[in-house]
C-alpha cells in the first residue's frame, strides 16, 4: 500500500521514479494547507525534527523549519561549523549527541559530500539531506520538478537546460539526476571551469561548451548562482565577463521555446548570472520555487514521520 | 649446531632465476644448500612443504610505522610483527614521524627501538630536507653514517623543483637513492580522489591524474639532468608508468614502485564515501590499474611495496574530506600480488622478484636472495590457503584495510629471519626438533 519506503532522503540518486511521484503527488495535497487561513495542522504533533546545520543558510532552514511547524513538529535548530580533524568535537560526537536526545528527524547541511550518509551509520532517526558539499541537495531538485510539473503539467520528454558551475553545484547534480529520471532530457553548459574536464556527459545530462546549444527550444531554463571562487581559486576572470558571455539575458530567453520556464534556487546575483527583466519577467517562476519548496518539505517530513 | 632441511618445497628465487621443486637447508642461520633432492645431513630435522612456496624473506620498500610520534596508530613492534606476518623479512620505513627523521639522531633512535623491539629488519629511510619543509637538505652523510639507506620526503613532494635538483646531485657523493613522492601540490589541492566520473558522482574534489604524471615527469627530467638515482614511489597512473618505461629507455638511473592496492582496486571502491578507499596518489580507472599491471609485467615499475599507512578511527571513522590518506598493506600484499599471478599477468617469479631481490637492489642492502652463505631469511607462503581479513586476523595495531571482511587468497604461513622463525602460527618448525 505504502509506496513509499525510504528511510533517509539522502539524494536524488536513491529515489526511484516512483517514489519521486510519490513525494510531489503527497506535496501537492500539503500545498492546500499554505493557503489557508490558519497554516497548520497536526499530523506531527509530538514528533522532534532537529536542524543540523554546519553551514550558514538562512533559506533552507528557514523552509524546513516553517515545513515542520505547519505540521506541527517541535523543531530545534543546532548550527556549528565543521569541526577541524582529530581530536575536537568529532561529527560523531555531535551526532551521539544528539541522537541520545531522541529526535525523529534530522535534516542536516554540511560543507563535506556525504557527511549525511556516514551521520545514518550513528543515528536511529532519519536523516534529510539539506545539502552536503558539492554532492546534492535533494530537497532542492524534487522542488523544481514540482515546479516544473505543475506549470507545464508533466516533466517527461521536456528539455531542460541548466546553467552555472554545474560541477560544484549540489543543486546541478540533484536536478541532472531528478530530470532525467523523470525522463527529461537535460543539457548543462557554463564556463568550461566549471563543467568536468573532458566530458561530453555528466550523470546523465549532456554537457555542451556552446550555451546557445543548451537553451535551444528548452521548455526549462534553470540557472544556478555563481560563486567567484572556490577553495581559493578563481574559476572566472571576472564577474563582469561572466555577466557578458555566461549570463542569461533576455536575448538568450529568446532561443529556448516561448513560454520557457525560468528557475533559479536563490538567492540571485541579479545582473550577473541572470539578467533582472529575465527575473522578474513572466515566465519566472523562481518565487513559486520558494512556496513549493515548504510545500516539498512538509511532504519529505511527513512521509519519512507517519509511516508503518 | 642446527639445522633444518625443507623437502619437496616450490624454490622461488629470481635472483639465481630459480623455480623448481626441490629442498633448502639451513644451517646455523645460514642458508647451506639448494638443491633438486638434497641429502638430509645426520643431525637436521626435516619439513615437507608439499609444494608450498619457499621464496627469500620479502622485502617492503615502502612502510610507515609512525614510531616515534604516533604510537597509537602503530609502533616498531606492531608494525614489524605485521610485516612477518605478510612475509616479510625487512622493511623501510619512511621518515615522516614526529619527529620527522631528518638527523642522525632520530635515525639512531628508531634503529636502537628497531634493535630491542622489531621482529623484522629495519631500514630506516631519512627525509630529504629539514622537517619535510622542502627547503634545507639534511646531512646525508650523517644520516647514511647513523643507518639510513635512502631519502624521501614521502607523504609531500619536494615541492621546489631547485631543491630536488640539489638533492639528486648531493646525493651522488654518498651514491645514495632519492625516493619521490609525486605530486604536484597546487594541482591536487583540496582533492580527496581520482578526478573522473565517480568524483563527479560523489560530488568530491579531484586529483587528476596529470597531478603525479607533471611531478614524475619533473623528477625524471631532475634526475637525467644531474645523472642522480631517482625512485618513484607509489606509481598510480597509466602516464607515469609511461613516462618510466621511457626514461628507463633512455638510460635514466630512476627505479619505481607501485602498491596492492593500485593494481587491484579503482576509484570505484571510494563510493558510500569509503574512507578505507581514500588514500594518497588516490585509486585510479581500471585503464590505469591496467597500465600499472602491464608496468610490472614489462618491467617499467620495479617493485612491489605496500605504503603500509596505519591509521586510527580518529582519522578513519569521519568526514571523507577530512579523512586522512593512507591503509594498511603488509598483511594482504602476498594475496594480491598473488592474484595477478593467478589472473596469469605475471609469472610467480616475476611477483616474487618485486617483493625481494628488485626493492633490495634498489635500496642496496643485503637479503632478498636464497644464494649459497645468505642469512636464511626466507619466507614460506600457502598460495592456496583463503582467509578473513578480520580486525582479530591483524596483527597490525591499525585496521584501515579496505580488505576488512574479504575473504583473500594465498598467506605467509611462516618467515624465517637468520634461521629463526619470528612468525609460525602454526607451528611447522616445532615438529623437526626432534629430528
Ligand atoms: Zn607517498
Amino acid at each position: 500500500m505504502n509506496r513509499f519506503t525510504a528511510r533517509h532522503i539522502l539524494g536524488m540518486s536513491t529515489l526511484s521514479p516512483d517514489e519521486i511521484t510519490f513525494i510531489l503527488d503527497t506535496a501537492e495535497s500539503l500545498k492546500d494547507i499554505l493557503e489557508r487561513p490558519i497554516k497548520k495542522v497536526p499530523p506531527l504533533r509530538g514528533k522532534t525534527v532537529v536542524h543540523l546545520f554546519f553551514e550558514p543558510s538562512t533559506r533552507t532552514r528557514l523552509s524546513f523549519e516553517l515545513a515542520a511547524k505547519r505540521l506541527s513538529a517541535d523543531t530545534v535548530s543546532f548550527s556549528a561549523k565543521a569541526s577541524s580533524v582529530v581530536k575536537g568535537e568529532t561529527l560523531i560526537d555531535t551526532a551521539q549527541n544528539i541522537e541520545a536526545m531522541k529526535p525523529d528527524v534530522i535534516v542536516m547541511r554540511h560543507p563535506h559530500s556525504g557527511t549525511p550518509h556516514l551521520l545514518t551509520k550513528y543515528v536511529n532517526s532519519a536523516v534529510i539531506n539539506a545539502g552536503d558539499g558539492t554532492n546534492e541537495h535533494p530537497s532542492q531538485a524534487l522542488l523544481d520538478l514540482f515546479t516544473v510539473r505543475e506549470h507545464l503539467g508533466h516533466i517527461d520528454n521536456l528539455k531542460v537546460a541548466i546553467l552555472g558551475d554545474i560541477l560544484h553545484s549540489r543543486v546541478a547534480h540533484s536536478d541532472i539526476q531528478a530530470f532525467t529520471k523523470m525522463g527529461a532530457e537535460v543539457v548543462v553548459s557554463g564556463a568550461a571551469t566549471m563543467l568536468p574536464s573532458r566530458q561530453s556527459e555528466v550523470l546523465g545530462a549532456k554537457v555542451v561548451l556552446k550555451m546557445e546549444e543548451a537553451l535551444e527550444d528548452a521548455d526549462v531554463i534553470i540557472v544556478l548562482r555563481i560563486q567567484k571562487e572556490r577553495q581559493g581559486q578563481s574559476l572566472i576572470p571576472s564577474v563582469r565577463e561572466y555577466a557578458m558571455f555566461f549570463g542569461l539575458s533576455p536575448d538568450k530567453v529568446k532561443l529556448a521555446k516561448s513560454g520557457a520556464l525560468i528557475m533559479h534556487p536563490g538567492p540571485i546575483n541579479r545582473g550577473v548570472e541572470m539578467a533582472p527583466e529575465v527575473a522578474d519577467g513572466p515566465y519566472s517562476v523562481i518565487l513559486d520555487q520558494v512556496t513549493n519548496g515548504v510545500a516539498i518539505r512538509m511532504a519529505l517530513l511527513s512521509l519519512l514521520l507517519t509511516k508503518g | 649446531m642446527n639445522a633444518y632441511l625443507f623437502t619437496n618445497a616450490r624454490i622461488i628465487d629470481p635472483s639465481q632465476n630459480m623455480d623448481f621443486t626441490g629442498d633448502l637447508l639451513v644451517k646455523d642461520g645460514i642458508i647451506a644448500a639448494v638443491g633438486e633432492s638434497l641429502d638430509l645431513p645426520n643431525d637436521a630435522g626435516v619439513i615437507d612443504l608439499e609444494g608450498k612456496w619457499l621464496v627469500p624473506g620479502l622485502l617492503d620498500m615502502h612502510v610507515h610505522l609512525r614510531e616515534p610520534g604516533e604510537e597509537y596508530k602503530e609502533t616498531i613492534e606492531s608494525g614489524t610483527a605485521a610485516a612477518v606476518a605478510g612475509g616479510f623479512t625487512a622493511v623501510a620505513c619512511m621518515p615522516n614521524t614526529q619527529p620527522v627523521n631528518d638527523s642522525a639522531g632520530i635515525t639512531r633512535f628508531i634503529l636502537e627501538k628497531a634493535r630491542s623491539s622489531a621482529r623484522a629488519r629495519v631500514y630506516p629511510i631519512a627525509a630529504i630536507t629539514l622537517g619535510q619543509k622542502g627547503e634545507q637538505l639534511t646531512e646525508f652523510g650523517d644520516l647514511l653514517n647513523a643507518g639510513a639507506i635512502a631519502f624521501s620526503d614521502d607523504g609531500l613532494p619536494v615541492k621546489n623543483a631547485a631543491v630536488m635538483r640539489q638533492a639528486l646531485e648531493y646525493a651522488q657523493n654518498f651514491d645514495a637513492l632519492i625516493i619521490s613522492h609525486s605530486e604536484e601540490l597546487d594541482l591536487s589541492r583540496g582533492g580527496v580522489m581520482n578526478e573522473g566520473r565517480v568524483s563527479t558522482i560523489l560530488g568530491l574534489k579531484g586529483i587528476p591524474a596529470a597531478t603525479e604524471e607533471i611531478a614524475v615527469f619533473r623528477d625524471v627530467a631532475l634526475a637525467e639532468l644531474t645523472g642522480g638515482r631517482l625512485h618513484i614511489a607509489h606509481v598510480s597512473t597509466r602516464g607515469s608508468v609511461e613516462i618510466v618505461r621511457q626514461a628507463k629507455s633512455r638510460g635514466v638511473r630512476v627505479t619505481a614502485e607501485t602498491a596492492p592496492h593500485y593494481f587491484s582496486l579503482t576509484e570505484e571502491a571510494v563510493f558510500g564515501y569509503n574512507t578505507f578507499a581514500k588514500m594518497s596518489p588516490p585509486l585510479r580507472t581500471e585503464e590505469d590499474r591496467l597500465a600499472v599491471i602491464e608496468g610490472l609485467k614489462d618491467g617499467a615499475i620495479d617493485a612491489i611495496a605496500t605504503d603500509h599507512a596505519p591509521h586510527s578511527v580518529l582519522e578513519k571513522e569521519c568526514e571523507f574530506q577530512m579523512a586522512a590518506n593512507g591503509i594498511i598493506g603488509l598483511e594482504t600484499a602476498i594475496s594480491l600480488s598473488l592474484n595477478l599471478v593467478r589472473d596469469g599477468y605475471i609469472s610467480a617469479s616475476q611477483m616474487i622478484r618485486c617483493m625481494s631481490i628488485s626493492p633490495s637492489n634498489i635500496l642496496g642492502v643485503p637479503g632478498g636472495s636464497l644464494k649459497d652463505g645468505n642469512s636464511a631469511d626466507i619466507c614460506i607462503i600457502d598460495p592456496e590457503a583463503v582467509f578473513t581479513l578480520t580486525r582479530e586476523s591483524l596483527y597490525s595495531l591499525s585496521y584501515n584495510s579496505p580488505f576488512l571482511g574479504k575473504d583473500l587468497q594465498g598467506k605467509a604461513i611462516l618467515t624465517l629471519i637468520d634461521g629463526r622463525p619470528v612468525f609460525d602460527p602454526t607451528g611447522i618448525l616445532r615438529v623437526p626438533e626432534v629430528n
